[in-house]
């Protein structure tokens, strides 16, 4: 320290590398963040309980459990029914997941460590938004298996089938990006917790996924029908099951464009503030 | 690293007139900074006063309200990934993964530095080694000590062996032994010549390791200096003991008084004193004996201690170094007090 007033200091003019040099190396450090999220992801037993043995669990309680209580009007009874609402749910829960990993991120400064390194800052989102992707086609294709095994089949052929898991997947990651939002706004890593029930719960449960909507009374019904997740649902029960295509395919598609529109400035704006 | 090395003369860390608000909280009201290279700043202060806040600023997590930093001559809001390139950062909690294993955490902080694969496995080892990790290297952090996390935090900061380094707090809630462990590996490193800033609330640990001392509070420079410049201007050590009879705390004081040109700080309620004796603390330990002992005044706790980061604020703001909240809420407190 020194108490003399110093004269003016000129600051270096340094440039930033080549656009090609940062591109390279940003995509590098995605492929290190996402490879850094699986391992973790392998490594905790609760994770991997929330990605495989929860969503084989729901598989099986409503199949065998509820199921039997449940008229619905498809080729192969309520199983059938079952699978593309089962597999869209799975698919918003698991999203739960990147809130999660965000807030709690922030919470113990890793992701300020991160944003102090020399790497792109995008990069732990975007590594973030590849692993969950990744885990999500695992949650996806197990819960498909144990779906087989308990009886579900498509029934419209193997090209409508692959779209409906597509369908699922850009599902899923079109709430994850809503996930992160939260998980980067609330910066918590237990309200994240709670708050991920009030809104994942209505959203997924007031909708097609698990009964007709057409066993509501009037006015949930007004909801249920018109929300994204029963669009997207109706679709994927098209595409598995045989059925008019074209109205709830490009429904979806401008419901999830408009999430995306929206909810990923809203990450972030929120992932620039946070700290 | 992979930034040349550039012309730049003037001092590691410039920090010129920074103010930061967050809403209506002032976090930073203008602090100006100078660390010359290889040289150690202790910011100390007490919760709240801004360090964190000063850390995030050069370390390009907040941008300044107004007013300029440089970190090597970089300039933290026109090149910060420049400055980037030069610093290390260990923050007040363990930024580690705790699924993971130390050598793992070092091994994706090397790629995250785009060191190649044989420098990356070699500093891990060296980290490792020099803080005494290597045999936990292939364990799960989640299993290691407070003071393993923070030591392998450290090691995570340095793997890109960075010109500039900081760290905030790196030994708050560490145990005492955990936190000598702690001191003598950043003694350690800043004897290689890296140019440090440290937070710390301990007067003790930034006389430890510090050349240099600023002193901030509720975001502002209160004062600067070396340890031993700090300690005197408190007036050196401080006697301290309590009165078992209460209503001759007076007379004591008196009695006392005489050994110091400071001035006693008495507390009714608990009949205890202190007061700063300056340089010769046995002096006056004896001098105290002698003439309670000749006046028949029984005293408590009797003894000499060094200034604490309490003393120097009391003597530099009037206020004790609390966080904002209880400071205005409470009563003065007696700092003499706290300690036993
Ligand atoms: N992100 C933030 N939002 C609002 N207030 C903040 C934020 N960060 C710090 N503060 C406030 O700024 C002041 C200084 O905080 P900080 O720099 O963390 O202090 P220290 O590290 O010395 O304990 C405190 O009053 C704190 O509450
Ligand atoms: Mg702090």
């Amino acid at each position: 320290m020194t108490t003399t007033t110093l004269p003016p200091l000129a600051a270096l003019d340094i440039p930033p590398p080549p656009m090609s040099r940062r591109v390279r190396l940003g995509l590098s450090d995605v492929v290190t963040l996402t490879r850094r999220e699986l391992r973790i992801w392998f490594r905790n037993p609760a994770y991997l309980f929330f990605t495989i043995i929860q969503p084989m669990m729901f598989v099986l309680l409503f199949r065998y459990v509820f199921g039997g209580a449940i008229p619905v009007n498809v080729p192969g009874g309520y199983v059938d029914f079952l699978m593309p609402g089962i597999i869209a749910q799975s698919a918003a829960f698991a999203s739960f997941g990147t809130a999660i990993a965000l807030a709690r991120g922030l919470q113990k400064g890793v992701i300020d460590r991160f944003r102090a390194m020399p790497m792109a800052r995008s990069a732990v989102l975007l590594g973030r938004l590849v692993a969950d992707t990744l885990r999500l086609v695992v949650t996806l294709l197990v819960i498909l298996a144990v779906g087989y095994a308990v009886g579900f089949r498509f029934h419209n052929g193997i090209g409508p089938a692959v779209l409906m898991v597509l369908l699922g997947i850009a599902f899923g990651v079109t709430i994850c990006t809503v996930s992160a939002f939260v998980g980067l706004a609330i910066k918590d890593e237990e309200s994240v917790g709670s708050f991920g029930l009030v809104w994942l719960f209505p959203l997924t449960f007031v909708s097609a996924a698990f009964v007709p909507v057409s066993s509501m009374p009037g006015w949930l019904q007004a909801f249920a029908k018109n929300q994204p997740v029963t669009i997207v649902i109706d679709e994927m029960r098209s595409l598995a099951l045989g059925g008019p295509l074209a109205l709830h395919a490009w429904q979806s598609a401008l419901w999830l464009a408009a999430i995306v529109a929206v909810f990923v400035p809203l990450a972030v704006r929120a992932y620039r503030r946070a700290t | 690293m992979t930034s040349p090395r550039t012309d730049w003369s003037g001092p590691a860390i410039f920090v010129e007139d920074v103010h930061k608000s967050f809403g209506e909280v002032r976090a930073l009201a203008g602090i100006d900074l100078v660390v010359e290279r290889g040289e150690v700043l202790g910011l100390l202060g007490p919760n709240g006063a801004g360090k964190t806040t000063a850390v995030k600023i050069l370390t390009t997590l907040l941008a300044p309200d107004t007013g300029r930093a440089l970190v090597e001559g970089r300039d933290v809001v026109r090149s910060p990934e420049a400055v980037r390139e030069i610093i290390g950062l260990a923050g007040q909690s363990a930024a580690i993964q705790e699924e993971l294993t130390g050598r793992e955490n070092l091994e994706i902080m090397g790629r995250l530095y785009h060191l190649d694969a044989a420098t990356r496995a070699r500093r891990a080892v060296e980290l490792l080694e020099r803080f005494d990790l290597i045999e936990a290297a292939d364990r799960p952090t989640k299993g290691y000590s407070g003071g393993m996390q923070r030591r392998l935090d450290l090691a995570l900061s340095l793997v890109a062996t960075p010109q500039v380094l900081f760290l905030d707090e790196p030994t708050t809630g560490l145990d005492p032994r955990s936190r000598i462990g702690m001191w003598d590996v950043i003694r350690e490193l800043v004897s290689a010549g890296t140019t440090l800033l440290l937070t710390t609330q301990y007067l003790e640990e930034a006389d430890e390791l510090a050349d240099e001392i600023v002193v901030i509070d509720r975001g502002k420079v209160i004062a600067a200096g070396t340890a031993h410049e700090l300690k005197n201007r408190v007036g050196g050590d401080i006697l301290q003991f309590s009165v078992v009879e209460r209503g001759r705390l007076g007379e004591a004081a008196e009695a006392v008084g005489v050994l110091s040109d400071a001035e006693a700080v008495l507390d009714a309620e608990s009949g205890s004193l202190a007061l700063a004796v300056g340089g010769d603390g046995s002096h006056a330990l004896v001098e105290t004996v002698r003439r309670l002992d000749a006046l028949g005044i029984h005293t408590e706790g009797l003894g000499i201690r060094r200034p604490s980061l309490d003393d120097v604020f009391l003597s530099l703001t009037g206020h004790a170094a609390e966080d904002e909240e209880s400071a205005a809420t409470s009563p003065r407190r007696q700092r003499a007090n706290r300690r036993h």
